[in-house]
């Protein structure tokens, strides 16, 4: 393209360098710095005591629970919304509870789950003793996996919206069993999808505090809990950065994992 | 080739959807009870909105957020379209590539990371926390969606008709405004308005750069959650429940109307 406009593109680099690179240096700069600013490990040394490693290893934990089960309920919704007449339509409503503030649908959960909420008052009904659901891992894992269920039905939808669906009759013809088409025709053809699925799902689910705190009663501290507890609790930025450092580096390591391969002939 | 669903499809499908839409039914329902809970209805009433409406700190903290969301849309999508712009016109891939992952990086960033640093930034050059730190934060995460819904656009653009352009005498400025973003305008469109939909949703990374005295929803609502269950949030949730879907609609119908003119031109 002959087009060229320099100093429109300025303000974009500026950003880059401010707003991309710099607080990537600062982090990595702060996590080596101890709560006087002196210039230390320490803080390192201390991500690899056991408080902070069961910690890593619980919020690792917690983050693959909440994929597998969005994973298992949005591979199916997908499937069935490209089945649907007026799939775009219906794909709209999924997608719109995810535009309405994550605050509040977090905050209707206190609601739901209290012990005067519609999920005690129908365990009544069955006969149960109303519990406090609120504040445990159940209704942890249950608010999260509602949160990412539309993120995840998306790149699915879509990865399986772009089949081509002869490959799925050339499958039955040959004389495979539903099963078969979809274990070695439909799934394959739609992983890049899933990937994509599982990184929108898995790195925000290491992070997430805020639902730690509201729902899980501070009981779950996941890595998210932990670098806004440093930072503006504590007032420990170096603890802070070092415990970011770590997230970042499992953020690119899944971000590895997940990358989707776009050039080759495959597909 | 459209297979029927079979019914026990179809309940699968309707209880996802209960599901997806249950809880902000359940806030909109309560929203009108006169008790004070959302356990028990006990009549219906509208006190919570009226609520709302006399609560001139909530009232503030309304105009912020909205402030604050078209705002940063407005400047995330000026620098993000000439960004998209800049990046096609760089010609070394390898550049081009390594630029494209930098944008991408604060796509996939975890929002307390992106937060936390921030934060550190802010304090080591001097910006006071506040809406001014507020602002800029939303524009910088804003920047890379915008980038990634103007960019298909300008790649699906056929070249000869900006070399036509400058050979009939346009100079560069005529080129974007005349040729170009007419063009791209579905992707900007669309790009200012996820801006704007990532702004209204923040949370995490606002709260990091707020500081005393500025708030956004989500930051207040975070707040009245913990101190317990105020129908007045109920309230608040039913008005961003209405703006959420017009918002969509209008968002819905803009789409429809730029693939339409796109189907008549082919």
């Amino acid at each position: 393209m002959k087009f060229k406009s320099k100093p429109a593109f300025v303000p974009y680099l500026l950003w880059i360098a401010l707003f991309v690179i710099a607080p990537i240096g600062l982090i990595l700069y702060y996590s080596m710095l101890d709560l006087n600013g002196e210039f230390t490990l320490v803080n390192y040394k201390n991500f690899f005591t056991s408080a902070y490693l069961t910690m890593t290893l619980t919020s690792f934990w917690y983050a693959l629970i909440i994929t597998f089960f969005t994973l298992i309920i949005s591979y199916p919704t997908a499937y069935l919304l490209t089945k649907t007449k007026h799939k775009h339509l219906w794909l709209m409503l999924i997608i719109i509870p995810s535009w309405i503030n994550l605050l509040l649908k977090t905050y209707a959960f206190i609601g739901i789950f209290g012990l005067y909420g519609p999920v005690n008052a129908i365990m009544k009904l069955l006969g149960f003793d109303s519990t406090q659901i609120l504040f445990t891992d159940f209704s942890f894992v249950f608010v999260a996996v509602y949160i990412f269920i539309p993120f995840m039905i998306i790149p699915i939808f879509n990865a399986l919206d772009k089949m081509n669906p002869s490959l799925i009759y050339a499958s039955r013809d040959l004389g495979a069993s539903p099963l078969t088409t979809f274990r070695r025709v439909i799934f394959p053809l739609t992983i890049e999808g899933v990937k994509s699925g599982i990184q929108v799902t898995f790195i925000p689910a290491l992070s997430l505090f805020m639902i730690t705190r509201l729902i899980a009663g501070n009981k779950v501290i996941t890595l998210g809990t932990a670098i806004e507890q440093q930072f503006l609790v504590a007032q420990n930025w170096g603890m802070g950065s070092t415990i970011a450092v770590f997230l970042i580096l499992i953020m690119f390591a899944i971000m590895l994992f997940t990358r989707t391969k776009k050039k080759g002939g495959r597909a | 080739m459209r297979s029927q669903l079979t019914t026990k499809a179809k309940v699968f499908l309707a209880i996802v959807f209960v599901i997806l839409y249950a809880p902000i039914f359940y806030l909109i329902f309560y929203s009108f009870n006169s008790g004070g809970s959302m356990g028990s209805f006990e009549g219906f009433t509208l006190e919570h909105y009226q609520a709302v409406f006399d609560d001139n700190r909530l009232l503030v903290i309304l105009i912020n957020t909205v402030i604050v969301a078209l705002l940063s849309a407005l400047i995330a999508t000026i620098i993000g379209t000439l960004g998209a712009i800049g990046i096609v016109s760089l010609k070394d891939s390898k550049i081009r590539n390594t630029v494209l992952s930098l944008n991408n990086i604060l796509i996939v960033s975890p929002d307390v990371v992106i937060g936390a640093s921030f934060l550190i930034l802010f304090t080591m050059i001097g910006v006071k926390l506040g809406f001014t730190s507020v602002l800029i934060s939303h524009i910088a995460f804003s920047i890379p969606i915008v980038v990634l819904m103007v960019l298909p656009k300008i790649l699906e653009m056929n070249t000869n008709l900006i070399d036509a352009a400058l050979d009939l005498g346009a100079n560069r400025r005529d080129v974007l405004t005349r040729v170009m973003i007419p063009y791209i305008k579905p992707g900007i469109l669309a790009g200012f308005f996820m801006a704007v939909t990532y702004s209204l949703d923040d949370f995490a990374v606002t709260f990091f750069v707020t500081g005393n005295g500025f708030s956004t929803l989500s930051v207040e609502i975070y707040s009245m959650a913990r101190a317990g269950i105020s129908l007045t949030v109920n309230a608040i949730s039913g008005l961003v429940f209405i703006v959420t879907v017009g918002i969509v609609v209008m968002y819905y119908f803009i789409t429809m109307r730029s693939k339409k003119t796109e189907g008549s031109t082919q």
